[in-house]
C-alpha cells in the first residue's frame, strides 16, 4: 500500500460577471503516509472539502498533482472510498445491498461479497439490520451503513467528509469511538489511511494522528500538529491533560482563521 | 378546522363519500322536481336504467372493453417510446439539448387537432385511435420523465462513482432506480389524460367504444345513456387509478410507507 502525495494543488472556480476567479485552494502540498490518519481542520468555507473532493476525484484541481500510490489521480475510483455529510445511501438498496453496491460493480463474485459485507456489517454494528430501508435508520445508522459500503471495497485511502456532521453530539461521538474500533481492527500494518475533514476540534484530536490546519478562504494548510496519544484510544483521552494542551493550541490556530472568515 | 392538520381515516372516508352523497342528492332533486326537464337532464334513476338496458340490450361491455383497450394499446406503444428517450435526455444534456426544444413544442399541439389528418393517414380504424392517443401521450411522459431523471441527486451519483461505478452503472443503477417511483407516477398522470383523448377520437369516426356510444345517445336524445357513458368514463378512471397507485406501492415499497 502505498501513501497519499499531493503537489501544488490550486483550485479556482471561475468567477460571475465582472467578478474575477475565486481561488478556493492555495497550492498545497501534503503527504500522507500508509496507515496514517490525518484529520484536516478548518473554517467553512476554507477549501478543506474542495481538497477531499479533489483526492476523491469528484473535483479537479486548476493545477497540481494528487497521487495515490505512484498512481495519478484523474478520475473517481473505489480504491479512494468516500464517506459524506449528508445522507447518500441508496434509499431503493437494503443495507446489505447498499453494502455490497461497490463490490457488484466491480463483479466481485456473488458469494466472496456476501461474505464481505457480512463481516462489515459485524464490525459496523449492523447486525440485526440488513434487510432495513435506509428510511428506516437513524442518522448515525444510516453513517455506520456509509462506512461499511465504503469499507467493503477495500479502498487503501478512506475519505471521510464531515460524517457525523449532521449527528447529534452524543451519537457523533459514539460514531467517532466506532470509527476508530473498525479502524484500528485492522494490523497497524494494514490499517486504511484516513483523510477526515471536520470543523470540530475535538473530533480532529480524538480520532487522528496528525492535525492539519487549514486558513480562511483561500485555503492553505498553516499549520500541522501531531497528537502523540497512543491508540487505541477511547473517550478517557478527552479528559487528559495532553488532549487538553492540544485543544488549546489548535483553538487558538482556528479561531484567528475564523475571524478572518468572518471579516471576508 | 386547523391549517394543515390531518384528519383520521375513517373521518376522511366519511367526507369523501358525503359529497358524493349530496351531488347525487341534488341531481336528484333537480331532476325528480321537475326544476330541469328531462330533455336536457335525465334523472340518477333514469341513467341507471338507461344503463341496465345498454349492457343487457346493446352489448356495451364490448363498447367498454374496445375503449379500454385503444386507451391501455396508445398508452403502452406511447409510454414504450417515451421513458427511454426521457431517461437518456434526463441523463445526458447533449441528447436533451437535441431534443427537448422540439418535444416542448410539440406537446403543446392539441392532440385533437389531429384527428382529421390521421383520417386522412391511418382510415377511421383502430390505428388512428391508437396514433391519436399516441401523440397526446407521448412528448407527455418524455418531458416529465426527463425532468424526473434529470433531477436525480447528484450526491447519490457521487457516492456512485466513488464506490467504482462507471457510466453505465449510473445510468443502470443509481439514475433509474431513482426516478422509478416519480416515472410511475408521471405515467399515472398521463393514463389519466388519454383517458379525455380516447373519447373524443371515438366520438369522430368510431363504430364502437364508450364515446361512439354517447354519440349515438346524442341523436336519440337519450341523456341517461350519455350520463350513464360518462359515469362509466369517470369509474373506469377510477378503478384504474387506485390499481396504479396500489402496484406502485407495492414495487417502491422504500419509497413510501
Amino acid at each position: 500500500m502505498g501513501g497519499l502525495s499531493i503537489r501544488g494543488l490550486t483550485r479556482s472556480f471561475p468567477g460571475q460577471g465582472a467578478a474575477g476567479p475565486t481561488l478556493a485552494l492555495q497550492p498545497t502540498d501534503l503527504d500522507v503516509a500508509p496507515g496514517e490518519f490525518v484529520s484536516i481542520l478548518g473554517p467553512s468555507g476554507c477549501g478543506k472539502s474542495t481538497l477531499l473532493r479533489i483526492v476523491a476525484g469528484l473535483d479537479r484541481g486548476t493545477a497540481g498533482t494528487v497521487r495515490l500510490a505512484g498512481r495519478q489521480v484523474t478520475g473517481p475510483g473505489p480504491e479512494r472510498g468516500m464517506v459524506f455529510q449528508s445522507y447518500t445511501l441508496f434509499p431503493w438498496l437494503t443495507v446489505e445491498q447498499n453494502i455490497l453496491f461497490g463490490l457488484r460493480e466491480r463483479k466481485v463474485p456473488a458469494e466472496e461479497a456476501r461474505a464481505i459485507a457480512t463481516k462489515y456489517i459485524a464490525r459496523t454494528g449492523l447486525k440485526g439490520f440488513e434487510n432495513h430501508w435506509p428510511r428506516q435508520l437513524s442518522g448515525g445508522m444510516q453513517q455506520r451503513t456509509a462506512l461499511a459500503r465504503a469499507l467493503a471495497n477495500d479502498p487503501a485511502i478512506l475519505l471521510l467528509d464531515e460524517p457525523f456532521g449532521a449527528l447529534d453530539h452524543q451519537t457523533r461521538e459514539l460514531m467517532q469511538e466506532l470509527l476508530l474500533e473498525v479502524w484500528g481492527a485492522d494490523t497497524p500494518e494494514t490499517r486504511k489511511t484516513v483523510l477526515f475533514v471536520t470543523h470540530d476540534i475535538d473530533e480532529a484530536i480524538f480520532l487522528a494522528n496528525r492535525v492539519l490546519v487549514m486558513s480562511a478562504r483561500p485555503g492553505r494548510v498553516k499549520a500541522e500538529v501531531e497528537v502523540p496519544l497512543p491508540y487505541p484510544r477511547d473517550w478517557t483521552v478527552k479528559t487528559t491533560v495532553v488532549f487538553a494542551e492540544l485543544k488549546a493550541r489548535l483553538m487558538a490556530e482556528i479561531r484567528e482563521e475564523v475571524r478572518k472568515a468572518a471579516l471576508a | 378546522m386547523e391549517p394543515l392538520k390531518p384528519v383520521s381515516a375513517p373521518a376522511r372516508i366519511a367526507l369523501g363519500i358525503g359529497f358524493f352523497v349530496l351531488f347525487i342528492g341534488a341531481w336528484a332533486l333537480a331532476t325528480e322536481t321537475g326544476l330541469v326537464q328531462p330533455l336536457f337532464l335525465a334523472s340518477p334513476q333514469k341513467a341507471l336504467q338507461a344503463g341496465y338496458s345498454l349492457f343487457t340490450e346493446y352489448n356495451f361491455a364490448g363498447d367498454v372493453g374496445m375503449t379500454v383497450w385503444r386507451v391501455l394499446g396508445g398508452f403502452v406503444l406511447a409510454s414504450l417510446v417515451a421513458v427511454p428517450l426521457g431517461l437518456a435526455m434526463g441523463a445526458y444534456k447533449g441528447i436533451e439539448a437535441f431534443f427537448e426544444p422540439f418535444i416542448s413544442f410539440a406537446r403543446y399541439l392539441p392532440a385533437s387537432a389531429f384527428i382529421p389528418l390521421l383520417i386522412l393517414w391511418a382510415g377511421v380504424g383502430e390505428a388512428q385511435k391508437l396514433s391519436l392517443i399516441f401523440l397526446g401521450s407521448v412528448f407527455q411522459i418524455v418531458i416529465m420523465v426527463a425532468v424526473i431523471a434529470g433531477a436525480t441527486r447528484r450526491d447519490l451519483v457521487e457516492a456512485a462513482y466513488t464506490l467504482g461505478a462507471r457510466q453505465g452503472g449510473i445510468l443502470k443503477r443509481v439514475i433509474i432506480p431513482a426516478a422509478a417511483p416519480q416515472v410511475m407516477e408521471a405515467l399515472r398522470l398521463v393514463l389519466g389524460w388519454a383517458w379525455t383523448y380516447v373519447i373524443v377520437a371515438e366520438l369522430i369516426g368510431a363504430q364502437s367504444g364508450i364515446g361512439h356510444m354517447i354519440m349515438d345517445s346524442q341523436r336519440l336524445l337519450d341523456t341517461g345513456q350519455m350520463i350513464f357513458g360518462i359515469v362509466v368514463i369517470g369509474l373506469i378512471g377510477l378503478v384504474t387509478d387506485f390499481l396504479f397507485k396500489a402496484l406502485n406501492r407495492r414495487l417502491f415499497r422504500w419509497a413510501v410507507l
